[in-house]
């Protein structure tokens, strides 16, 4: 069984006012989160992300299709026993202390007073903030409260974390902390799925992708397979014993090439030169020192312009 | 269920204990009962008529004052600053939410009324005014004026802004302390718009002067323990449609 299940959700806002347009937030998206993967949802802003997640969370209702939290239909109040989650950019209590907050979390999701007492604890040790769990949520930074946040989707240990955007306002120490808490929920078998529009993060941590554009998936799967669908690569060659920019051989071949003295850096445009290249430097007397396949980025699957649709 | 919705309770009660505006108000009655005192040393005669009248108009309006601006946040707030989210992704159900919201907020009230009976009675009995068993049904009343007050600050909050909603529920109260004057206007009109909006307005809003029996009990003049009863059970029932009706609206909206 999944653990989250979409299928063709449709979610249309109706204008506020006659006349105007309806805005269509999501438009037939479909996709699933296997259980104890970290899945993550990439698009830029606007894309149905947010959405996405209000409707999986029964905040929001959807205009058609189905979504699916473990096994139930979402929005069902009794499965959220076993999901936690951080909203984008949390607002909280801001009168409560760090500690206050957890327990009212805490007492929300049913657990007993010593079990409150132990995961308060314990959670504002593994999110950095056991200095200031007597401090008022009014006093904190964005990224204090971005951690405080994560604590509190985690404080009845749910099997399905859902995070909106949870590294986002936070300094490098920040995001690798929320990083590593992500991956030891893997660990302990949890399924994690988090929203994003920072590509590295989720290249980082991510098992597989779903990468939305205009409330609809436009790629999904592996990161490493993203990376490489249908895409030829570029080929880094460095050599050093001879001067390959005066080999027409290899302008020819080579999208680019520096020459540095005798050391030069051949760049070729796909694997399929690559022998060849090789087989050139040797003739000429050259020592290969490396070579290196650059792999794509997910950010190609924002930009590439067939990815864009009107 | 009791469980999330006295949890809800606790934390709303919490949260009017820390807010600075409460203590405002409730500065202001007592600092309002104390005038009553010295306005009561400058006149010469039924000196203890102007204490038992302000201090028990000051109660009524701190209370109604309390009702209405912390009532018309109770929801809109937790919308407006997003804090909602977080709540509503846990095993609550959305009227639980709203019950908890109006517990705890009644708790505030009740306390709030609480305190300021204990230092009316106490400044009667300094300035040697007649403690009248009528002054309690009063203050009675008033209580339930304003748990009514509240359910239709937050009635309204569910589903429009703190703005609004302010200015809606104070619409509502001032009609509802109008309703005999807006039926004595459609009796007499002969305009038929006119007559159907005053019907439709004595109709629709609460009859609160029903509530108020302030002027004759600070004469020491009581009611009777039926309608004591029945006006009592009228601003309950009332409040409880109110309550009913914003569970029905909250429960279908979006976040």
């Amino acid at each position: 069984m999944d653990a989250i299940r979409i299928d063709n959700l449709r979610k249309e806002f109706k204008p506020s006012w006659p006349g105007r347009t309806p805005v269509q937030a999501l438009d037939g998206l479909t996709l699933s989160v296997e259980r104890g993967e970290i899945y993550g949802f990439l698009g830029p802003n606007g894309s149905g992300k947010t959405t996405t997640l209000k409707i999986l969370m029964g905040l929001m209702t959807a205009s058609s299709g189905r979504a699916e939290v473990l096994g139930h239909p979402a929005g069902h109040v009794e499965t959220r026993r076993q999901v936690g989650f951080l909203p984008e950019s949390p607002y909280f209590y801001t009168y409560l202390t760090a500690q206050e907050f957890l327990q009212f979390y805490g007492q929300l999701a049913g657990l007993s007073r010593a079990k409150i007492a132990s995961r308060v604890q314990e959670l504002l040790e593994i999110v950095g903030m056991q200095h200031a769990g007597a401090r008022q949520l009014r006093t904190f930074s964005k990224g204090m409260l971005q951690r405080v946040g994560l604590a509190q989707a985690l404080i009845h240990d749910p099997q399905l974390v859902v995070l909106d955007e949870p590294m986002s306002g936070l300094d490098p120490v920040g995001r690798k902390q929320i990083r590593d808490v992500i991956l030891s929920l893997r660990d302990q078998g949890k399924t994690v799925f988090f929203s994003s529009h920072i590509i590295p993060d989720v290249e980082m941590i991510c098992d597989r992708v779903g990468v939305i554009l205009k409330g609809r998936i436009v790629a999904e799967g592996r990161v490493d397979e993203l990376m490489t669908r249908g895409r030829n690569h570029s080929i880094e060659i460095m050599c050093e014993g001879f001067v390959s920019d005066r080999i027409p051989e290899l302008r020819e071949m080579a999208t680019r090439i520096l020459q540095q003295g005798l050391r030069s850096l051949i760049v070729l445009p796909d694997s399929t030169s690559v022998d060849k290249t090789i087989g050139i430097i040797r003739d000429h007397g050259g020592r290969l020192i490396s070579v290196i396949p650059h792999k794509g980025s997910l950010e190609d699957l924002f930009v590439t312009p067939t990815n864009q649709r009107d | 269920m009791m469980w999330n919705i006295g949890v809800i309770a606790i934390n709303t009660f919490r949260e009017n204990l820390r807010d600075k505006i409460l203590y405002n108000l409730l500065f202001f009655a007592l600092a309002l009962i104390s005038a009553s005192l010295l306005l009561a040393h400058m006149t010469f005669v039924e000196q203890h008529r102007i204490i038992t009248d302000m201090g028990l108009a000051a109660i009524n309006a701190i209370g109604v004052l309390i009702g209405i601006f912390v009532g018309i946040g109770l929801v809109s707030r937790e919308i407006e600053r997003r804090t909602i989210y977080t709540i509503m992704a846990r095993p609550l159900k959305r009227w639980e939410f709203i019950l908890g919201k109006y517990a705890g907020l009644a708790l505030t009230l009740s306390i709030n009324i609480l305190i300021m009976l204990v230092v009316y009675l106490a400044t009667l009995v300094v300035s040697g005014a007649t403690l009248y068993l009528s002054l309690f049904q009063a203050v009675g009343l008033i209580f339930v004026e304003v748990l009514l007050v509240t359910a239709i600050a937050m009635f309204f909050s569910t589903f429009t802004s703190s703005t609004l909603s302010a200015i809606m529920t104070i619409g509502c109260y001032v009609i509802g302390h109008l309703t005999s004057d807006l039926r004595g206007v459609a009796v007499k009109t002969q305009n038929e718009a006119v007559k159907g909006l005053m019907n439709a307005l004595y109709y629709l809003c609460p009859n609160l002067d029903l509530l108020n029996i302030k002027g004759q009990a600070a004469s020491g003049v009581g009611v009777s323990i039926s309608y004591e009863m029945l006006a009592a059970g009228y601003g309950l029932l009332y409040a409880a449609a109110l309550i009913v009706g914003a569970c029905v609206i909250f429960e279908r909206r979006d976040f």
